[in-house]
């Protein structure tokens, strides 16, 4: 059957379960459009490409599955970028596919031309330039396997414009790219694990986001439940434990409880479970769990090792790791470790400070309200982290964030991709009044699909967690983080045919719950304290024991 | 430990790696990118065009491991091997570490 390589990219995605594909069409990948346009693949206009990435993200963190974006040459692939390294730090499986001016072209600075190849390199898992129609044979299930793979992240396909047009005879298409199979742990390490496991009186289990991506809750929650062991969440790790449960300390780092770190700091040894060691959660290296010994579990081998040296490690999936460990290690109740940690957490209880205004309180009133089964996903900034630690996240894939390159504006187009993804679940929106601004023009997109997203902007007028540093860090010397133009939000959301209100302080419940039970999106402009901080915090460079509590 | 024993600052990592136009841009930005050190490339078509070897001189110092692992990960790259019995004097045998590597495939 001969096919043209637009028609047969289109083919390949649909034979990946691709459905829904973001993206804008421009002059390079017009023949893409017109496959498209023909298939019934279901296409959402984003209005920025950035957005169509995030868009992507959204339903890739949500399900778990692949998801797929598009991109012309030029600015459309540059503006995607952003959304590919936010996919590469926290190990999202996207497919981006973008145009680029004809091969005969390539190299004479024409048109809406840049080196997209060369520039996504850092950027992605890997990435493909094709050089002919029958290569998408390959490349196509090729591309997926490697986003699905170990550890999972984007992969980029820059496909010219006469590869788009190209007539390729095709005898039979191929199979679709899945994950490889995972490694085997190896038996006699993970029973040094278990002996080492056995024979600790203080562990602590610490999980982040490789937890998630492996779905491995149950079998963390189960260890912590048999062994008595105390469980902390990294940002990425948030939704692992349930926090009502007594064993779940909640966030580590830079922004987590007092107790939470000095738990860890007390531990003698702990069990780092799809973790990197980032300087955010774990503060300055060297003070960070001194006395623990480590075991370290990632898919990832490269991770191990790379920040703290492990006394036992295994490059393996943590889900399939875990199964085998269980069966491995005794139950043990370790009463006197847990008599220890809940008299640390009494010493140093962490509890929301009054004020009906402060934005954890508001974080709580809000959770409370939506329905237990919504998705949130949050911007960057002050707001990020008073959701990190007052949302309830009580599963993983219900709290999206960008963990690793904390880009700004990524809530709203990947709270879209999670509604699209998730037609059943509620969908809200959790983000500050410098993030909506980055992404704002989605709100077009909004009401176009008509998705049920309700958005709760914490509007403090500041660059909150710039002007947070500033205060704290740089003798109050604020410089660019105040916004001396205060747009007015409800208007511009109905500017853009989506219900919108302001709420001023103190929060009044029931303005809240109205503003949350309209039907279809909203947007709700939420005023909040100006001057509000963020603690606990670690400053920059300092032990996790060192965090600041509150003003000086 | 090696850099004591053999008295080099410097070791060579053999890599062989699928020819393309692209796979030279993936290994040099990997070193740019984490910040690693890279003090010379030779690098020749083998097996008839199909992959290259390439011999990668770096320094010897406990960045190593992360080196070999962060390569590993890259697609186009098939095998990895650091080379403690060569030094820069590769650069001047090229056509017969070629013709071995060209053998060993």
């Amino acid at each position: 059957m001969t096919w043209n390589g637009s028609s047969l990219l289109i083919e390949l995605l649909k034979r990946q379960g691709i459905r829904i594909v973001a993206g804008i069409p421009g002059g390079a990948n017009l023949p893409l459009y017109d496959a498209l346009g023909q298939s019934d693949l279901r296409h959402v206009l984003v209005r920025h490409e950035q957005a169509g990435g995030f868009l992507a993200q959204g339903m890739a963190r949500s399900t778990g599955n692949a998801a797929a974006c598009l991109a012309t040459s030029g600015p459309g692939a540059v503006n995607l970028l952003t959304a590919v390294a936010d996919a590469k730090l926290d190990s999202v499986p996207i497919v981006a596919v973008t145009g680029q001016v004809p091969s005969a072209l390539i190299g004479t600075d024409a048109f809406q031309e840049v080196d997209t190849y060369g520039m996504s390199i850092p950027v992605t898992k890997h990435n493909f330039l094709v050089r002919t129609g029958a290569e998408l044979l390959e490349v196509v299930p090729e591309a997926f396997r490697i986003a699905l793979s170990g550890r999972q992240g984007p992969v980029l396909i820059d496909m010219p414009k006469d590869v788009q047009l190209a007539a390729v005879e095709v005898e039979s298409l191929p199979q679709p790219g899945v994950a490889d199979p995972s490694p085997e742990p190896d038996g006699a390490i993970l029973a040094s694990m278990a002996r080492l496991i056995a024979s600790a009186q203080r562990p602590v289990l610490y999980v982040g986001g490789g937890v998630v991506a492996s779905g491995a809750e149950e079998e963390v929650r189960a260890l912590s439940q048999a062994c008595g062991i105390p469980v902390v969440c990294t940002l990425m790790g948030l939704g692992v434990m349930d926090p009502d449960h007594p064993l779940s300390l909640g966030m580590i780092g830079m922004h987590g409880g007092v107790a939470t770190n000095l738990i860890v700091d007390r531990a003698d040894l702990l069990i780092a479970l799809g973790v990197r060691f980032d300087d955010r959660a774990t503060g300055q290296v060297a003070g960070f769990a001194p006395r623990a010994r480590i075991i370290h579990l990632d898919i990832d081998e490269a991770e191990i090792g790379k920040i703290r040296r492990p006394d036992i490690s295994a490059g393996c999936d943590v889900k399939r790791a875990l199964r085998r460990l269980s069966r491995l290690v005794a139950r043990a109740p370790r009463e006197e470790w847990r008599k220890e940690v809940d008299g640390i957490r009494r010493e140093h209880p962490f509890a929301c400070p009054d004020g009906d205004s402060h934005p954890g309180r508001l974080v709580q009133k809000l959770s409370v309200l939506a329905p237990r089964d919504a998705i949130v996903t949050v911007d960057v900034g002050q707001h990020q982290m008073w959701a990190a630690q007052w949302w309830p996240v009580r599963q993983p894939r219900s709290f999206l964030t960008s963990g690793g390159l904390g880009t700004m504006g990524f809530s709203v187009p990947a709270a879209m991709g999670a509604a699209l993804a998730n037609p059943d679940r509620p969908v809200l929106v959790l983000t500050g009044d410098g993030s909506l601004l980055i992404n704002i023009q989605e709100l077009a997109t909004i009401a176009e699909c008509n998705l049920d997203i309700k958005i709760c902007v914490f509007n403090n007028g500041h660059l909150g967690l710039v002007r947070q540093q500033q205060e704290l860090f740089y003798g109050k010397r604020y410089v660019a983080s105040r916004f001396d133009a205060r747009p007015d939000f409800a208007a511009i959301a109905r500017g853009f045919g989506i219900h919108g209100c302001t709420i001023t302080m103190p929060h009044d419940d029931d303005a809240l719950r109205r503003a949350l039970s309209v039907t279809g999106p909203a947007l709700l402009d939420i005023q909040v304290p100006e001057m509000e901080n963020v603690y606990p915090m670690v400053p920059p460079g300092k032990s996790n024991v060192e965090a600041i509590w509150k003003s000086e | 430990m090696e850099e004591r024993m053999n008295g080099l600052p410097n070791t060579i990592v053999k890599l062989m790696v699928r020819n393309h136009p692209g796979a030279m841009s993936h290994i040099t930005g990997l070193f740019s990118r984490r910040g690693f050190n890279l003090e010379g490339i030779l690098c020749a078509p083998v097996d008839g065009g199909a992959d290259s070897a390439m011999y990668l001189v770096v320094r010897n110092d406990e960045r190593l491991e992360q080196i070999v692992k962060q390569l590993r990960k890259l697609y186009d790259v098939k095998s990895v091997a650091v080379q403690d019995d060569l030094d820069h004097t590769v650069f001047y045998r090229i056509e017969e570490l070629l013709s071995e590597a060209a053998l060993s495939g």
